[in-house]
């Protein structure tokens, strides 16, 4: 059996949620090779040849790549793809926007975030904003699969020499190009992968609040999140939002503030190693998730936090 | 310009679903059904497009029993024109609705088509994606904002990393994120309207699909539960607590 994951890079870089893609192909017990598909994303290529347990990296270095835009990319996965069992993405915005389409071309369905391999057709994957775990077997000869990468361990960066080989394919639909971004630059550690990560609610009041947030980030080496009511009111960018139908954390510290716990919220943090929750309201439903809850006004509670850590 | 929109009935927001006792599927006993969040966004769109004068016809389709009339009436209360039923037994899997959704748009012809980016049931992802594919149309995924522009349409789209902006070749398909726009509430006229507007309906046999299924449920199980907390008293608890029990800060 054989698998091809598809990066996840900048171009320069690999990220790291390549690496939690690789683990759970590894668990379908298939042949590794990984997809890197950019422009002048040879950095990317290397790192990825870095990466154990990998056979080989293809490498389809062209500007019709340069933005992952999915006309584009899918194009090319469903080519590569036609020669392997399985094709497996990380679930980042970038393969939720590529992989479905990947399927469709190759008539096959989607299985979406998954997080566990039970056999090689059969999965785990969260449903109902993670309310309920469904067990899904898929007929289809071959797989294409998104991964929660919280679920799956990040496989070792180093250690693999796979063979990197250039593919000339070049595919551009030509019915869509990229014309601007907006991203967000920022010291702190990823989001999705940050050991710590502090979140802001409606709670907070405003943008200006979350400098209470940012203090105790610098000491704990924390990243920050927010609810979507925050992002909704323009406190803090969309980037941020945690929860079913934003980014999925699961940090060995999650520290929720001014947030009330909706579900759509748990969905998106309730995997953390310890919870903590600081609301004034005793009743907020995220201190039934909580391992320590602390009842107070965060404007009180964060600046103490703050200087006593 | 005419707009196609999918809408899908689907489990409230607010419902906590849970798994039924001996596994077999999630327990959907009288609970309340809605339009998903991610479709009401996306009829918001189609109608203000239309009354900017940028769109001529909205037109909303779903997918489903005959239960999801409900929804495409929801739709129509929203401003949509007229409503397209595609009768099928229970549920059907993204690739299916794609197929499904191609066999309309071949009918209706639309210059842009909507949906939501996500469904609340079963968090798929994918039908927007797969549409594109199956049409051969660009696609504007996770869409915080949408500007036609001649026989183009920007998209601008929320991202891991921020926002990035697309320019799409009409016609195209955008499925909406969150921030794209804020849906109105139907009036009890525009309800009462609703009732009277056109709602037609197709079996997959008059769109030359069939329907088939790529994947089985096995079963279904609740999520690991998290072992009750505590309240601490104060900060200074808080941290001990993190330090030398939880042992996740030093
Ligand atoms: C389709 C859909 C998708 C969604 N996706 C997401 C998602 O991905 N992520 C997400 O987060 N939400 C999501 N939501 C929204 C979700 O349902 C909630 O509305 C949202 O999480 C609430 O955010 P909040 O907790 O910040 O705000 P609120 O519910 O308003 O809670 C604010 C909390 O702050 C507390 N507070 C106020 N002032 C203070 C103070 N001074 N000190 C201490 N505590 C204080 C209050 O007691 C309250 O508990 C989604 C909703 C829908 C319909
Ligand atoms: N049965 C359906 N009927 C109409 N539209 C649907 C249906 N299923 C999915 N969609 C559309 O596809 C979007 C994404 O759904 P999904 O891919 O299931 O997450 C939804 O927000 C709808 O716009």
């Amino acid at each position: 059996m054989s698998t091809l994951v598809i990066a996840e890079h900048d171009n320069g870089s690999l990220k790291g949620a390549t690496l939690n893609a690789v683990t759970a192909a590894q668990a379908m017990g298939a042949d590794i090779d990984i997809l890197v598909a950019g422009a002048g994303c040879d950095g990317a290529a290397q790192a990825a040849a870095a990466v154990a347990g990998v056979n080989k990296v293809l490498v389809a270095d062209n500007a019709v790549y340069e933005h992952q835009l999915a006309e584009n990319v899918s194009l090319l996965v469903a080519e590569l793809g036609a020669g392997y069992d399985n094709i497996i993405a990380p679930a980042t915005a970038n393969a939720k926007n590529t992989m479905p389409r990947v399927a469709a071309l190759l008539d096959v369905a989607q299985i979406s975030e998954i997080t566990s391999v039970e056999s090689a057709d059969t999965f785990k994957r969260p449903i109902y904003a993670g309310n309920v775990i469904a067990t899904v077997k898929s007929a289809d000869a071959k797989k294409v699969i998104t991964v929660r990468t919280t679920a799956f361990d990040a496989a070792a960066a180093e250690g693999g020499s796979a063979a990197v080989e250039a593919v000339d394919a070049v595919h551009d639909a030509g019915i869509s190009s990229f014309v601007g971004e907006e991203v967000a630059v920022s010291d702190r550690p990823e989001l999705t992968s940050a050991a710590v990560v502090i979140s802001g609610g409606r709670g907070m009041q405003n943008g200006e609040n979350f400098k209470l947030l940012e203090g105790i980030a610098d000491k704990l080496g924390a990243a920050i999140g927010a609810s979507r009511a925050a992002v909704d009111a323009g406190f803090v960018p969309n980037d941020m939002q945690v929860g079913q139908t934003g980014k999925i954390v699961a940090p060995d510290l999650y520290i929720a503030v001014g947030i009330s716990g909706a579900i759509q919220h748990l969905a998106g943090m309730k995997d953390s190693k310890v919870i903590v929750a600081i609301n004034k309201d005793e009743d907020a439903p995220i201190f039934q998730v909580a391992d320590y809850g602390l009842v107070a006004d965060l404007f009180d509670a964060l600046p103490e936090f703050e200087g006593k850590l | 310009m005419k707009v196609l929109v999918a809408v899908k009935r689907v489990v409230d927001y607010n419902v906590k679903v849970r798994a039924k006792a001996d596994g077999s599927d999630v327990d959907l006993n009288n609970v309340k059904m809605a339009i998903n969040p991610f479709c009401e966004i996306a009829v918001e769109e189609a109608v203000r497009l239309k009354e900017a004068g940028t769109a001529t016809e909205v037109v909303a389709v779903s997918i489903g029993d005959k239960a999801c009339q409900e929804q495409i009436r929801t739709a129509l209360a929203l401003g949509a024109d007229r409503g397209i039923q595609v009768e099928t037994e229970g549920a059907v899997e993204p690739l299916v609705v794609a197929k499904l959704l191609k066999g309309v748009i071949e009918k209706e012809e639309p210059q842009l088509v909507i949906l939501g980016k996500q469904s609340i049931d079963g968090d798929n992802n994918q039908t927007g994606q797969m549409l594109g594919a199956l049409t051969g149309m660009p696609q504007g995924t996770f869409a915080s904002e949408v500007v036609i522009d001649g026989d183009k349409v920007n998209v601008t789209r929320e991202v891991d990393g921020g926002l990035q902006t697309v320019a799409l070749t009409l016609p195209a398909i955008v499925t909406t994120d969150l921030r794209l726009n804020e849906p109105r509430y139907a009036s009890l006229p525009n309800i009462m309207k609703a009732k009277k507007k056109p709602l037609d309906v197709f079996t997959p046999g008059d769109l030359g699909v069939e329907v088939t299924s790529h994947l089985t449920q096995v079963s279904v199980e609740p999520p690991a539960e998290r072992q009750a907390g505590i309240k601490v008293e104060d900060v200074d608890q808080l941290i001990d607590k993190l330090k030398n029990e939880a042992k996740v800060i030093s």
